[in-house]
């Protein structure tokens, strides 16, 4: 596979900084001044509709349907905030988005390290056959299971809880495949040193694979945490209660869908900033992870 | 696989049986239940159950509305897969122009891919509001057509499009960065001595050798927006105007869990899994050749 392609370049990036300082110059370089504009450019484009949402969240409703629209920050974010917050139960659908994105990571993770730990260092009976029914399972994304998989979780008696919502999300063969790849790049010499020394398998795995696992787990711990808090068609398919809804789908109670409501846009959208702001701020401050989740866990 | 190292009897078996098992109920028996359920009706009640063959199927394929999610779709997904592959083109050949500040540029266009497709729906759907939205008052200045995605099916599609697209940019940048990143620059050199000017560069050079990735892209993206589009259309649009945004996933689950079609249902996720074993055996050659090559 071409994982070791990835990584070089993604560690490419890492070094950027450095690499991509221009020589300074003493004059000024307009094509560097041309390139800058298009990027703020663009900067900005990709920015507008997160700006215009958070100027949103901060007006009155008067504000809000003014026209010509008001395109700066008015004073009442800290009211707005507090509306949504108790008027969407957003406590608890924080929570349940939480609990859904942290268990289904750790979860997947869990389980596919041991899954790959077992096809790499063991053979036995069915290891071929186990491989390719985890690989399978990139051809059954939930849409084509709908109401089939509606009906497993029903008879189990898991609708509405957090079982329901998070172990049938943990079966990843991208996940898998990351751990298979990793470990194969791992000297077969460590296993039989550690074999010499008495460590048994499970030994071996808690403290050699673990150990050496951790910049992998990490960045995949960040992209599918960002899955599980983003799931729609799974909480809204398994859940029907207040209580269990997660945020992305509650949210969506708070837009006015009748004429003769009133256009509290201003109220959707300082929820839609409390339910975008725990992805979003892990993308910015676990960057470094988050692009090597990204780049590796696709192959 | 290359290595064995240790030998056991049970072990194995233990290691690999959460996943084995997640997989078999979560995956391998809905599926087959999908695949089974296909073939046959349900009464109005849903107290019985009636063996129909291939009805099920006939009746999609004879459909106008079926066939009106499908030429949906469609649009949607290459509508998505254009702009995410083009502005995620554009953003990274920009920003490795050798132009300081790369890593900061990166920060500041990667961060919508954490937004979910839905939520960026919603807010989207306030810039596109035809009494509110900042869109439609700019466009007045230039139009008096009426901008309103209530009536009009193609402002609908045109704004889960750019919703959808906007969430998706940064996944792009990031991997046309790691390609371009990975293009020699002593090749683009070269072809500056050879007195290639930077558009010449770019389309003679740097543009071919990132066609593979282009092409891995286009695939996933294509994935993305056929399976991962659902939130978008439910939070936004329901499928309104009318069809207009009704897209295959979208009337599966409707079809299904509104109109408790469950055999019409089964049926069209038996249709979908067609399409992605296609999408995903593109995928995979991509892989291969990638690797004979590389």
């Amino acid at each position: 596979m071409s994982a070791d392609g990835a990584v070089a370049a993604s560690a490419r990036i890492e070094a950027l900084p450095r690499v991509a300082e221009a020589p300074r110059r003493t004059r000024l370089d307009w094509g560097a001044v041309a390139v800058h504009a298009l990027l703020l450019l663009c900067v900005a484009v990709i920015a507008f509709p997160l700006y215009y949402a958070f100027v949103i969240s901060t007006q009155t409703v008067e504000e809000v349907i003014a026209r010509p629209p008001v395109l700066r920050p008015s004073g009442h974010m800290f009211q707005n905030y507090v509306d949504a917050w108790t008027r969407a139960h957003m406590a608890r659908l924080l929570w349940n988005s939480a609990v859904v994105a942290v268990v289904s990571a750790v979860g997947k993770i869990a389980i596919s390290m041991l899954s790959a730990f077992a096809i790499v260092y063991f053979t036995f009976r069915g290891r071929m056959l186990c491989f390719w029914m985890i690989f399978i399972t990139l051809m059954l994304p939930v849409p084509v299971r709908l109401m089939s998989t509606f009906e497993v979780v029903g008879t189990l008696g898991w609708l509405n809880s957090y079982q329901g919502l998070t172990i049938p999300l943990m079966a990843s063969a991208t996940a898998t495949f990351l751990f298979r790849q990793f470990y194969l790049t791992i000297p077969n010499e460590m296993a039989e040193a550690a074999q010499l020394d008495g460590a048994g398998p499970l030994r071996f795995l808690w403290s050699f694979l673990l150990p050496l696992s951790w910049a992998n787990i990490a960045a995949l711990f960040v992209v599918l945490f960002i899955f599980g808090w983003n799931q729609y068609l799974w909480p809204l398919m398994i859940t029907n209660t207040e209580a269990m809804r997660t945020v992305v789908i509650g949210l969506e109670g708070l837009i006015p869908r009748s004429g003769t409501e009133l256009p509290t846009w201003n109220l959707i959208m300082a929820g839609a900033m409390m339910a975008l702001l725990p992805p979003v701020a892990i993308i910015i401050f676990m960057q470094r992870w988050f692009v090597k989740g990204l780049v590796e866990s696709e192959k | 696989m290359k290595r064995a190292v240790f030998k056991n009897r049970g072990l194995p078996y233990l290691l690999v049986l959460p996943q084995i098992a997640v997989t078999l109920v979560f995956f391998f028996w809905p599926a087959v239940e999908s695949l089974r359920l296909s073939f046959f009706k349900t009464s109005p009640f849903g107290d019985k159950t009636f063996f129909v063959g291939l009805e099920n199927f006939q009746k999609l394929l004879v459909s106008p509305e079926y066939y009106q999610s499908i030429v949906n779709t469609f649009v949607f997904a290459f509508g998505v897969s254009a702009i995410a592959l083009g502005a995620g083109l554009l953003v990274a050949a920009l920003a490795t122009q050798k132009v300081r500040g790369l890593a900061a540029y990166r920060t500041a266009v990667l961060w919508p891919y954490g937004i979910a497709p839905p939520i960026a729906g919603i807010i989207f759907l306030f810039i596109f509001h035809p009494s509110y939205g900042v869109l439609p008052y700019w466009l007045g200045f230039v139009t008096t057509y009426e901008f309103n995605w209530l009536l009009k099916g193609w402002v609908a599609m045109t704004l889960v499009i750019i919703a959808t697209a906007w969430t998706h940019v940064g996944y792009n940048i990031a991997f046309f960065l790691a390609g371009l990143l990975a293009i020699p620059a002593s090749v683009l050199e070269a072809a500056s001595v050879d007195g290639a000017g930077s558009i010449r560069r770019f389309r003679s050079i740097i543009f071919p050798l990132l066609s593979p990735i282009t092409f891995y892209l286009l695939v996933v993206n294509l994935i993305f927006s056929f399976f991962g589009s659902f939130g978008v259309i439910h939070a936004v649009t329901q499928g309104g105007p009318g069809r207009a945004t009704e897209i295959m996933v979208f009337k599966a689950y409707n079809d299904g869990f509104i109109g408790l079609n469950l055999g019409s249902s089964a049926a069209q996720s038996v249709l979908l899994m067609i399409v992605v074993i296609a999408l995903t055996a593109l995928q995979f050659r991509f892989v291969e050749k990638r690797v004979i090559y590389s």
